[in-house]
């Protein structure tokens, strides 16, 4: 399976009366993005809003991060959701609109919605104070239940994106990207000398805000299966939730899996990029047991030589990926885990909730405890009102002046647990 | 906060879904729970039966309490 | 006169006082530099001044624990120091244990950095590196030479307030602090990396070698259950309505404790929860999944056993670090013990 990645550089984002692209410059007609949203009767407002990197702009609280991509070659993007699953997925060409991003931004459902700050210290911890972003602010009809509101929200953010991807559909793209992995013996084959690798991709899947969608299915309702990287860049797995906002992988990320990315870079050098094992991490041990004797039968039958094993969430999943770890490395298989850590404020604690021997080998995506000043912004797209009881913020954190002291977990993706970012976390 | 209450002498039974991290963390005492959102009952079989699936597993608690454990011991059944 | 003061403290022997049959030496202070103290003010140079010295036997310390360590948190004071430094201790353990104790005391009373220097072995080491900076040196006072300089280097840097490095650069016993920094390579890329040595079977830098969690011995079982009082505990962030004490959704720095006397079952008019790692949804319907009173009170009825305690201790155990966890079990056990509780419940989420 063969895709072809054009990305169209963006610069800016400006609203006018038709939404296209011109000269790296994406104009959006509001109205039209705002009547798409609010075809939905279960979110009675829309408006949107532009936040460019440097800005004294807070966003809060975020419920999703999406890429715009469009299908060129036929097929659709977000398949399951919002285009067919048919013709095939991770094939052919996409076009992607590069360097902004659409978010969706509302009143928590949960606790799990998280912040973006385009400026000041907490920007260096996340990866969308460096996009241009189009903030899709929502507000839910009255007495909303919560799966409905939630699911409406994504929906919309999905929607939005899938809408603007459109622009890019006959425009030439700045670069042209070609990933490919072929079918399993004939990629064994392609290059038998070097070391089979694999990627073992856990899905956060632990019920309402912890949902993640697999061509359109609830991943707590699959059990683990196999893919073609390349599937994933068509919006194969779109995220429905918002765990800690430092851990979410958002769909942005999915499109943008960093291993996935890496193992390409090295495919054909020192590595052999088989393809991926996905997983899910669910609430019930039996399912922890199950599917991570499958994930370690996967990765047997694929005949690898090496996997790396990426988690979403910390505490229980914790489990699943010292689970995984084991069973594999119980293979014969060499297992590397990325993920992030938990020591406490004072960094003193455990970092993990479980542990296994066979954890050798450990990449750290940092610590999400820490403790930040965030400064008071002119801006606020959304509302500060829910930052005392969103994940990393506590009760009196909020000074009168809209500052307010939180850990980098209230930061949307700031130790995401699939190494897309530089933050590490070591021993002192 | 198992090992915590436990080291003052009092016995602690550990009701809790993620069986492995009770016994990473030391729990002696483990009563596997049904599931994360509602370790003890199951409200998917309706309220009757939930209730009935939690009262033996407070029985089960009681009587692990009772019980003299040499390690770390998980109760998957009612009789022991 | 010298732009930093330091006070150090030293045990009988190193102070030149005496050996074992002089560890019951009561704190004493001295004005000015004793023992290995020269070499240190050498290495120190002219911007720093030991202004005194405390010596004290190591079995008196050890003996005396509350009260060597007021007396000397006092004598310490009135100096004002810049910096606290003890020993070296090498591999002497009393005293290596005495140098954490009373470091650990000054930073957490006087709020003075502090600095001691022991063996690897040393049983000070293993009980004070996560409070206290500790040098490593050799496991004898033939290392005297080359514990100095590094105890000097650290002792500017806390006295000047610059940036002290990782344990490995400056020289001290790794503290098992989780420190954030911004590497070179984004964690995919240094996982990669990590995955082809460890396939190649070339040596590999794990980012975080497993802990290991300490354990407890299981506790007796209780033999007069028809007259033993049972507690509730739970993690599973379950709270009265509008969570009065403010408890967190996640990483929980309190607990709570709410009665449940007199009532017959969790009412979710009065009861939530507030816990952010699962789908609250169930237990917001029906509390008793977590709190399982309405069995509780049926059994205790049907006296299948003594007493059920009139409350229930409650926090959110996601992401709630092990420190806090120990903290609350700690505070919760002593109560329950003091209370005459004969056994706990604690239900995890």
């Amino acid at each position: 399976m063969k895709l072809e990645l054009g990305k169209i550089k963006i610069n800016d984002i400006k609203f006018a009366d038709k939404t296209e692209v011109k000269d790296h410059v994406l104009y959006v007609n509001k109205e039209e993005v705002e009547k798409l949203v609010l075809e939905d009767d279960k979110l009675i407002g829309c408006h949107l809003e532009i936040a460019h990197p440097g800005e004294s702009t807070r966003i809060t609280p975020v419920k999703d991060v999406i890429e715009p991509r469009v299908k060129v070659s036929g097929g659709e993007i977000f398949p399951g959701v919002i285009g067919k699953v048919t013709p095939p997925v991770g094939t052919g060409r996409t076009h992607a609109l590069d360097g902004m991003t659409v978010v969706t931004v509302g009143r928590i459902v949960g606790f799990q919605e998280g912040v973006i700050d385009m400026s000041g210290v907490a920007a260096d911890y996340c990866p969308f104070s460096k996009t241009v972003n189009l903030c899709v602010v929502i507000e839910p009809a009255e007495g909303l239940e919560t799966h409905v509101y939630e699911k409406a929200g994504r929906m919309a953010g999905l929607k939005v994106a899938a809408y603007l991807g459109e622009t890019a559909r006959n425009l030439e793209p700045d670069t042209l990207e070609t990933y490919e992995t072929k079918p399993i013996f004939e990629q064994a084959a392609e290059y038998p000398d070097l070391p089979k690798v694999g990627y073992i991709h856990m899905l956060q899947s632990q019920g309402l805000l912890h949902d993640t969608y697999y061509y359109g299915v609830d991943a707590k309702n699959f059990v683990p299966t196999f893919m073609y990287p390349t599937e994933i860049m068509d919006g194969a797995i779109v995220s429905g939730n918002c765990v800690a906002p430092c851990d979410k992988v958002t769909t942005y990320h999915h499109f943008h899996n960093p291993v996935i990315e890496d193992c390409y870079k090295h495919h054909g050098k020192d590595i052999n990029f088989m393809g991926v094992i996905l997983t899910n991490e669910n609430v019930f041990l039996a399912d922890k047991e199950r599917h991570s004797d499958m994930v370690a039968k996967l990765a047997e039958y694929m005949g690898l030589d090496g996997v790396l094993i990426t988690e979403e969430g910390y505490g229980n999943p914790d489990t699943d990926l010292m689970m995984n770890c084991k069973k594999v490395e119980q293979k014969g298989i060499k297992v590397v885990l990325i993920t992030d850590e938990f020591p406490g404020k004072d960094g003193k604690s455990q970092s993990l909730a479980d542990t296994c021997d066979e954890a050798t080998a450990l990449a750290s995506c940092g610590q999400g405890n820490m403790t930040l000043q965030f400064p008071a912004m002119d801006k606020v797209i959304g509302t500060q009102d829910y930052i005392e009881s969103q994940i990393g913020g506590w009760a009196g954190c909020v000074n009168p002046d809209g500052s307010f002291e939180a850990e980098i977990q209230i930061i949307i993706a700031s130790t995401i647990a699939n190494g897309f970012n530089k933050l590490a976390a070591r021993g002192y | 906060m198992v090992k915590g209450i436990e080291k003052y002498g009092l016995p602690v039974v550990h009701m809790a879904t993620v069986v492995p991290i009770s016994l990473t963390i030391g729990a002696n005492r483990i009563i596997p729970g049904v599931g994360i959102p509602y370790p003890l009952g199951d409200p998917t079989q309706g309220e009757v039966d939930s209730k009935k699936i939690r009262m033996r597993m407070v029985k089960r608690a009681l009587k692990a309490l009772q019980t003299p454990v040499d390690g770390q011991t998980v109760f998957e059944k009612d009789d022991f | 006169m010298a732009k930093y003061k330091i006070v150090h403290y030293l045990n009988q022997f190193f102070a030149g006082i005496g050996g074992e049959e002089m560890a019951d030496y009561k704190p004493e202070l001295r004005e000015g530099v004793v023992g290995p103290g020269g070499a240190l003010a050498a290495a120190l140079g002219p911007d720093y001044e030991i202004v005194a010295t405390v010596i004290c036997g190591d079995n008196y310390f050890g003996e005396n624990l509350d009260e060597a360590t007021d007396t000397i948190i006092e004598m310490v004071k009135k100096y004002e120091p810049d910096v606290f430094v003890a020993g070296p201790a090498f591999n002497a353990g009393r005293y290596g244990v005495a140098c954490g104790t009373i470091c650990k005391a000054v930073e957490e009373r006087l709020g003075i950095p502090v600095l001691t220097a022991e063996y690897e072995e040393n049983p000070g080491t293993d009980m004070f590196k996560k409070d206290v900076i500790i040098v490593k040196t050799g496991n004898s006072s033939a290392d005297m030479k080359n514990a100095i300089p590094t105890m000097a280097k650290l002792i500017k840097k806390m006295a000047t307030g610059e940036e002290i490095l990782g344990p490995a650069v400056e020289g001290y016993h790794e503290r098992g602090i989780r420190v954030n920094y911004f590497a070179e390579k984004r964690g995919s890329e240094r996982g990669l990396e990590m995955l082809i040595k460890k396939m190649k079977g070339e040596p590999f830098e794990t980012d975080l070698p497993m802990p290991k969690f300490d354990r407890v011995a299981p506790a007796d079982p209780i033999k007069d259950i028809k007259h033993a009082t049972i507690a509730v505990v739970t993690s599973g962030g379950v709270v009265p309505q509008g969570n009065p004490d403010h408890i967190e959704s996640s990483n929980a720095t309190k607990f709570g404790e709410y009665s449940i006397a007199g009532k017959d079952s969790m009412s979710p008019d009065e009861f939530t929860t507030i816990h952010g790692g699962y789908d609250r949804q169930f237990v917001m319907a029906n509390p008793n999944l977590v709190v399982p009173l309405d069995v509780l009170r049926e059994l205790e009825k049907a006296g299948e056993f003594g007493k059920l305690y009139d409350s229930f201790f409650t926090t959110t155990g996601t992401g709630t670090a092990t420190g806090s966890a120990a903290k609350f079990g700690d505070a919760i056990g002593k109560k329950l013990k003091e209370d005459g509780v004969d056994g706990v419940i604690l239900v995890s989420t």
